[in-house]
């Protein structure tokens, strides 16, 4: 037994590294699989249609990496980005405002609605699954009340989202990729990032160390929300239309990504760079799976399959790593 | 009876038993019981006592040796083949399901229903009629079958627990500290139960470090000390003084001798304390450079007293005044009311609480993580971590606590408890608090660490911070205060200088007013 003979390293620890290579493998082995099952697969087009899809997933994806690591859930982000792309339509259309502050108004709409579920649940001590339920349906009834449960066409005053940039690639998804660059930063560089994980590792084990973690609660919600708002204007920048209906059933797409990436919904672990391998997995699985002609249902009970395969084998990594 | 006379008649015969995890915690220990025999297995904290206990119990397998039941080889792997062969543990902690009634949970996993498969319905009367018999097997008559077990108090959910453990072919029984939580007159129907079971023919191993119950009931005397068997003798043969003796392997005036601390300035004045029926009016002062002691049984209100002063439970009543020593010439108070751990940490307290699992420690991350938890401004700046300067302040606290591990990122977890602890001790250094509120500092931690730990709290206080102890380990109390403090009820009964005391006198306080039930700290 030694004290300290070697440095130990911080930041991209071995295990990391190696889930890394896990995880873009397991994406590799995917393309692979698809280009020699379909010959249209592996082709610019299919590329550029999964990275302009991929954008808003991937931020809501962001913001629910930091929610499950404080053991919390947020099922109420479909609603939001629908409730945000909403509000903005609907100050551009009614209310003649320019695109950049009611792109704003969207996204604060956003945070607010993030927020509100975050100091609901802390004022309470309510269970964030509850809380967001409630959420979910309540907001989702403010996107309806807002568009007249009708489709609002926008037109191309959101354009610049979704134009293509480098590559014909839209300039959403640089966005989007910044922003997991900025998150990974903001978890393993940052105090509050300790405190996030600190926090879903045992709350009150910090609350005796002298930090009060409901103000950092109620941050990680009002940031999720914030970034339900962007993937709110990023699809309606996409489509073109605020749909009251979009983002129907996509919280669950967001935290199966996650889930996929290694995050624990037990909270206390977790990393925004494996989330962002968790969206392109989830993406092009449906993508190559589309491709090959499998049918919706099929296609549905395979995605299944692999949400929960993914899990085991992470929580038998998990184990085996606890052992050694 | 002497080591290794292993009769015919002899029940369970152990024989060089040893076991190590990272150390050895326990080697060669050999004897023989009878049927019928009350044997009190006794030792400091860390002594054995609990490792041998499970491992007689099944719950732990012997590194070294063997062990026989009734002339066969017994080897059991589980808790639950050692109980198939009449060996039975009540643990320190119930294992009763709260929301499930007495009979339910006497009868758990043999629920009497109609027909093979689990979902049928239970008969409920042939169940409680089957639990009542069960309970009047122990003398049981007052307590009804179908009372949820959250109903009772601690001292009748300790009756049942016994009840579970009594099935027809149990042979052997470990009680497993069984007093902790129990008030004399409860002591005392435990103690009418356990002469019962001895004259069923039962062997009892009565594991507790209260000497005056040992004398009380048992027959036979064995004393751990650091793992080895120091002592097996008839219990009448040998006085309390002797059998302290034998724990702590030398004279115990030797450790009271040390002199009073030099007492410095006023750190802390709290004032008429309160909380519901927990705390009652407590008061008391803490100065630069003392130890103030905290003595009490389990569940008097010491462990409600500190997390008062820490601010880690809302005050109902008093207030508490810290002061600024460094002022000049009087120190005057800097803070007077605090409402969260976080006010009262700014105003220069921490606090090591009892539960180092549940309470302190972020048991998935790594040491250094753990270590800066209270002051993470210190290795940030603009709230950005710098790691390189986190790493040196870290590297530092581990030589200086001699914390094993194999580096810094090691998961906290992975450590032994004394480790752990000097881990979280090492957090209030790296916080450079002036007064440390510690909670059984040394429970589940080794003797060696222990001693690391006492080194750390003496220089803690040679450089003028105050120390407040809770601990049951009396002789630990009087070995390193300066003054203690003992609860009763809720209630601070008296402060005992250096000098003053006994651990008669300190028990005699302790028990004071006890026959109102004191709450349990759940």
């Amino acid at each position: 037994m030694t004290i300290l003979t070697k440095p130990a390293v911080t930041g991209t620890s071995n295990s990391q590294l190696g889930t890394y290579l896990g995880l873009s493998a397991v994406l590799i082995g995917m393309v692979i699989l698809f280009s020699s099952l379909s010959d249209y697969f592996f082709s610019a087009a299919t590329f550029l249609a999964i990275a302009n899809e991929v954008p808003a997933l991937m931020v809501m994806a962001v913001g629910m990496t930091f929610v499950l690591i404080i053991a919390g859930i947020d099922l109420s982000v479909g609603s939001v980005l629908a409730f945000s792309a909403a509000a903005t339509a609907n100050a551009i259309l009614q209310w003649h405002w320019g695109t950049i502050p009611a792109a704003g108004l969207g996204l604060m709409i956003g945070l607010a609605c993030g927020a509100l579920t975050g100091w609901i649940s802390v004022t309470w001590r309510l269970p964030t699954f509850i809380v967001s339920l409630g959420m979910l349906e309540a907001v989702r009834g403010g996107a309806y009340v807002l568009t007249d449960s009708r489709t609002q066409y926008v037109g191309s005053a959101m354009g610049g989202l979704a134009a293509p940039s480098i590559g014909g690639i839209s300039s959403a998804f640089f966005l989007a990729l910044g922003m997991v660059v900025v998150a990974q930063v903001i978890l393993s560089r940052t105090v509050f990032g300790r405190y996030v994980v600190g926090i879903g590792t045992n709350e009150e084990a910090m609350r005796l160390a002298g930090i009060n973690p409901n103000p950092i609660r109620i941050a990680v919600f009002a940031a999720t929300g914030f970034l339900a708002g962007l993937a709110g204007l990023m699809q309606s920048a996409r489509l073109e239309a605020a749909d009251p209906n979009s983002g129907t059933g996509i919280e669950l797409q967001v935290i199966a990504a996650v889930v996929i990436g290694g995050t624990s919904l037990m909270g206390g672990r977790g990393s925004v760079v494996n989330t962002f391998f968790g969206v392109l997995i989830i993406t092009v699985l449906e993508a190559g799976l589309a491709q090959i002609g499998v049918s919706d249902p099929s296609k549905r009970i395979i995605t299944g399959c692999v949400i929960v395969v993914a899990v085991i084998i992470d929580t038998l990594r998990q184990r085996r790593g606890r052992v050694a | 009876m002497t080591l290794m006379t292993a009769t015919a008649k002899s029940v369970l015969t152990i024989d060089s038993v040893g076991k190590n995890y990272v150390t050895t915690v326990l080697q060669g220990v050999s004897m023989s019981l009878q049927a019928g025999e009350v044997l009190a297995l006794t030792g400091e904290n860390g002594a054995g006592k609990s490792t041998l206990s499970k491992i007689i119990s099944g719950l732990e397998s012997p590194s070294q040796g063997t062990m026989t039941l009734r002339g066969q080889v017994y080897a059991p792997k589980s808790r639950r083949q050692a109980e198939s062969l009449g060996v039975r543990m009540v643990m320190q902690e119930l294992s009763l399901i709260p929301t499930m009634t007495v009979a339910e949970n006497l009868l758990l996993g043999r629920i009497p229903n109609r027909g093979r498969w689990q979902a049928n319905w239970i008969e409920r009367h042939k169940l409680n009629t089957l639990a009542a018999q069960q309970l009047a097997k122990i003398g049981i008559q007052n307590i009804s079958p179908d009372t949820p077990v959250s109903a009772l108090g601690i001292g009748q959910q300790q009756m049942v627990e016994i009840a579970k453990n009594l099935q027809d072919n149990t042979c052997v029984l470990i009680l497993d500290e069984p007093t902790a939580m129990l008030t004399p007159s409860e002591t005392q129907h435990l103690f009418d139960q356990v002469a019962r079971l001895k004259s069923q023919g039962v062997t009892i191993i009565y594991v507790s470090h209260r000497l005056e119950e040992l004398k009380a009931i048992a027959d036979t005397l064995a004393v751990l000390r650091d793992g080895a068997l120091i002592e097996v003798c008839p219990i009448h043969s040998v006085s309390e003084n002797d059998i302290i003796q034998l724990m702590v392997g030398h004279s115990v005036d030797q450790d009271v001798d040390r002199l009073r601390r030099p007492r410095g300035k006023l750190m802390l004045s709290a004032k008429d304390l309160g909380r519901g029926s927990a705390v009652k009016n407590v008061s008391l002062d803490l100065y630069a450079g003392e130890v103030l002691g905290l003595a009490g049984l389990v569940g008097s209100g010491r462990t409600e007293v500190v997390r008062l002063l820490f601010g880690a439970d809302p005050l109902e009543g008093g207030e508490i005044t810290v002061f600024d020593t460094t002022a000049d010439p009087t120190p005057h108070a800097v803070v007077k009311k605090w409402r969260s751990p976080r006010a009262a940490i700014a105003a220069g307290i921490g606090l090591i609480t009892e539960d180092r699992k549940s309470q302190g420690l972020l048991l998935t991350q790594g040491i250094r993580v753990n270590t800066t938890l209270s002051d993470v401004a210190a290795v940030s700046k603009f709230s950005w971590l710098q790691f390189k300067r986190e790493r040196k302040i870290v590297s530092d606290l581990i030589h200086r606590l001699s914390v094993r591990c194999n580096s810094m990122e090691q998961a906290i977890g992975t450590l032994s408890g004394g480790n752990q602890q000097k881990v979280i001790v090492s957090r209030w250094l790296h916080r450079e608090c002036n007064i440390l509120l510690l909670d059984e500092p040394t429970r589940g931690v080794d003797v060696g660490a222990r001693a690391e730990i006492y080194g750390e709290l003496e220089r803690m206080a040679q450089a003028g911070k105050a120390l407040m102890i809770v601990s049951s380990d009396l002789r630990e109390l009087m070995q390193i205060s300066d003054r203690i403090g003992v609860m009763s009820n809720g209630r601070l009964i008296t402060i005992f200088e250096r000098g003053q005391w006994s651990e008669k006198s300190l028990l005699a306080a302790a028990f004071n007013d006890v026959d109102h039930r004191s709450t349990l700290p759940l």
